[in-house]
């Protein structure tokens, strides 16, 4: 008997064609199509393998970068710092003894690996994708599965390209409306989970749907996919469209000829079927997000930036405050930093550097603050020199740095000092995440960039306003 | 059967970067990250113990389970979290809520995640202050969390794969290899 096709959503059909076998009371056993690797959760993996005698099943499934522990300056010469240096070093034996591409140090495609995999053309719709990084959501901005594992089953993927998994709970986000000046991308996560709260999204997947949404660059979508985790969803996806598919047109591992047509018929039957039902909605309004920045130590605690830090609800919030060393009751404008990070998986991508040389052409960063630019790629470093960004990043007093995961985890030098705050556009806030003791405003390239300029947290909109005047 | 003690640690949202901050992720081997469980919170920037952070009371030394406000291990997804309390002597972690993939890891690792109510929490918070000796039983097998002090026993969730495997030591890899002819099929067979 033939039972008409429920109607499913863009996870679903997605998820449901990766399953390999489903048995009650038993994960479902999901196939892998590509798997990302990096210096830090990889190397124990490769153990597990070599303890047990195995051999990658699909070496040409997974990819490889150095990106979470590598310097900023120098890329050419060794690196200094003993312990990176090995593990840098490992995860070349790694690849080499297993068969592995890897995009390292030195290579023209090397960054952060959510920056390389679409730059790459390697993330595409359809596709199930994850790596031992919890920002591996940020690829589901194409309307793939991707989300973050632990180096446990980064060694299942690398055996056997399968993973164990229960099926999560599905989420639909939509934002609807249009944005308003000033507000961009990141304005729009930050304010979704400063609505929904840290651990908003747990053990659901989420989608994000509406105008707002699908008027979004690829960066964008990217940005907004990038934080899913941040409010403990499993990741988050969008439906691809024209966007998607310009995107992704003629990148080194996209489809070609024949083989694109019949892609992009394909991924055009991926987004929800009208009709197909979500476990959990929230509906937004693009009109009611400003400028967003943090204030607290997880990237919950955000607000607009017209609004009053709020009163501490519980211990908790006190003792975020109290590290913060920002008082509640009054806006946050005003608050002086000493330091402005632009960089990350979340915003690092080109078009982030262009709104910031966008608002800081012409001007220079406030006496004693320090600039960092780390762009997310080789290649965005080549477009940001080849479209003349870095002459106004030099001319700004900012330095243009070479790709990694740099300050947003600090990992490496790059280290904001104790009781320092940092304007940062990158995806944590969290007590030391900049460095022991340092203190992170999260927040946009825009804003990060206004904050340079006068060197304390500014709303940009009113910079963009002098800007408009200065070149009537 | 776990029987033990409880460090209590009544702070919401621990993240993975406060339980082994990332500087300390450089190691290319599992062992040893339990010397730097909550580096930040626990030691001093002189490297000296910070006195009365829970870790550092004597009054819980040698407790084999850690109890801890909702939403515990969100963030980064750095299994070196669970290698940490692992190394550290850790079996079971309490909390009324564990994040997704912090919850996996760990059961990768033989760290059993236990979640209770938020109320049954409070209550166990406020028994381990009045009562730093308090002890706690877990049975896996029947999952069952017991403490006599409160005359309370609750049983608690776990996926019934993981539990198999958490009785009998199988790991996921011994598993999916098994599957392997499923897999190469499905391979062959049509993809979106």
């Amino acid at each position: 008997m033939q039972v008409a096709d429920q109607p499913k959503t863009l996870f679903d059909k997605v998820w449901d064609a990766h399953v390999v076998e489903r048995r009650p009371d038993f994960p479902d056993l999901l196939y892998i199509d590509r798997h990302f690797i990096h210096e830090v959760t990889s190397p124990q993996a490769f153990d597990e393998l070599r303890r047990r005698g195995l051999r990658v099943f699909r070496p040409g499934q997974t990819i490889a970068t150095a990106d979470h522990n590598v310097p900023t300056i120098d890329q050419h010469l060794p690196i200094r710092e003993p312990l990176s240096r090995k593990q840098v070093a490992t995860l070349e034996a790694n690849c080499a003894e297993f068969g592995i591409e890897l995009y390292g140090l030195g290579h023209e495609r090397q960054g952060i690996v959510h920056v390389i995999g679409p730059e790459l053309g390697i993330t595409q719709p359809g596709r199930t994708i994850v790596c031992g990084d919890s920002h591996t959501s940020t690829h589901g901005a194409f309307g793939a599965i991707a989300f973050g594992i632990g180096t446990s089953q980064v060694a299942q993927v690398l055996a056997t390209q399968c993973l164990l998994q229960h099926k999560p709970r599905s989420m639909r986000i939509e934002v609807n409306g249009t944005l308003r000046k000033g507000v961009t991308a990141k304005d729009i996560i930050l304010y979704i989970i400063s609505k929904l709260t840290t651990s908003g999204g747990t053990q659901h997947f989420v989608e994000y749907a509406g105008s707002a949404i699908r008027s979004l660059s690829m960066e964008g979508r990217m940005t907004i996919c990038n934080m899913s985790i941040e409010m403990g969803a499993r990741g988050g996806m969008i439906a691809p469209d024209d966007t998607t598919f310009e995107y992704l047109y003629g990148r080194p591992f996209a489809p070609r000829g024949k083989a694109w047509d019949e892609a992009v018929a394909r991924w055009r039957r991926l987004p929800t079927d009208e009709g197909a039902a979500y476990d959990a909605v929230h509906v937004f309004d693009a009109h009611d997000i400003e400028p967003m920045i943090t204030y607290g130590t997880n990237p919950g605690m955000a607000i607009g930036i017209s609004r009053p830090v709020p009163h501490p609800a519980d211990a908790t919030e006190a003792r975020a405050l109290e590290y913060m060393g920002i008082e509640p009751g009054k806006p946050l404008e005003g608050q002086p930093v000493d330091y402005v990070f632009i960089g990350s998986c979340t915003n690092s991508r080109i078009e982030d550097l262009r709104a910031v040389a966008s608002l800081v052409q012409g001007r220079k960063k406030a006496p004693g603050v320090t600039v960092w630019v780390v762009p997310g790629s080789k290649q965005v470093e080549a477009q940001a020199r080849a479209e003349g960004l870095d002459r106004i990043f030099e001319a700004a007093g900012f330095q243009l740095r070479q790709p990694g995961c740099s300050a947003c985890l600090a990992m490496n030098e790059d280290k904001v000092p104790s009781g320092k705050y940092c304007i940062s556009t990158s995806n944590r806030n969290f007590e030391g995440r900049q460095g022991p003791g340092a203190r992170t405003l999260l927040a946009s390239p825009l804003m990060a960039a206004a904050a340079a300029v006068t060197g304390k947290v500014t709303d940009v909109r009113k910079l963009l306003e002098s800007a408009a005047l200065a070149t009537i | 059967m776990i029987r033990t003690t409880c460090i209590p640690l009544p702070v919401e949202n621990v993240d993975t970067d406060q339980i082994i901050p990332a500087r300390f992720l450089k190691a290319t081997t599992r062992a040893g990250f339990g010397d730097n469980l909550f580096a930040d919170w626990r030691y001093l920037p002189d490297g000296s113990p910070v006195p009365d952070f829970p870790l550092n009371d004597p009054r819980y030394a040698g407790a084999k389970a850690l109890v801890a406000g909702r939403n515990f291990g969100c963030g980064s997804s750095r299994e070196h979290a669970a290698w940490a309390l692992a190394d550290y002597g850790i079996k079971v972690v309490i909390s009324s809520f564990f994040a997704d993939i912090f919850r996996g890891n760990a059961l990768n690792n033989g760290l059993l995640p236990l979640q209770v109510s938020e109320e049954l929490l409070q209550r166990l918070f406020r028994q381990i202050e009045a009562d730093p000796a308090t002890e706690i039983l877990v049975d896996l097998e029947n999952q069952s969390l017991h403490i006599p002090a409160l005359d309370e026993s609750v049983t608690f969730d776990i996926d019934p794969y993981k539990k198999l495997c958490l009785l009998n030591g199988y790991d996921d890899i011994d598993y999916i290899r098994s599957r392997r002819e499923a897999i190469e099929a499905w391979e062959k067979g049509l993809r979106i």
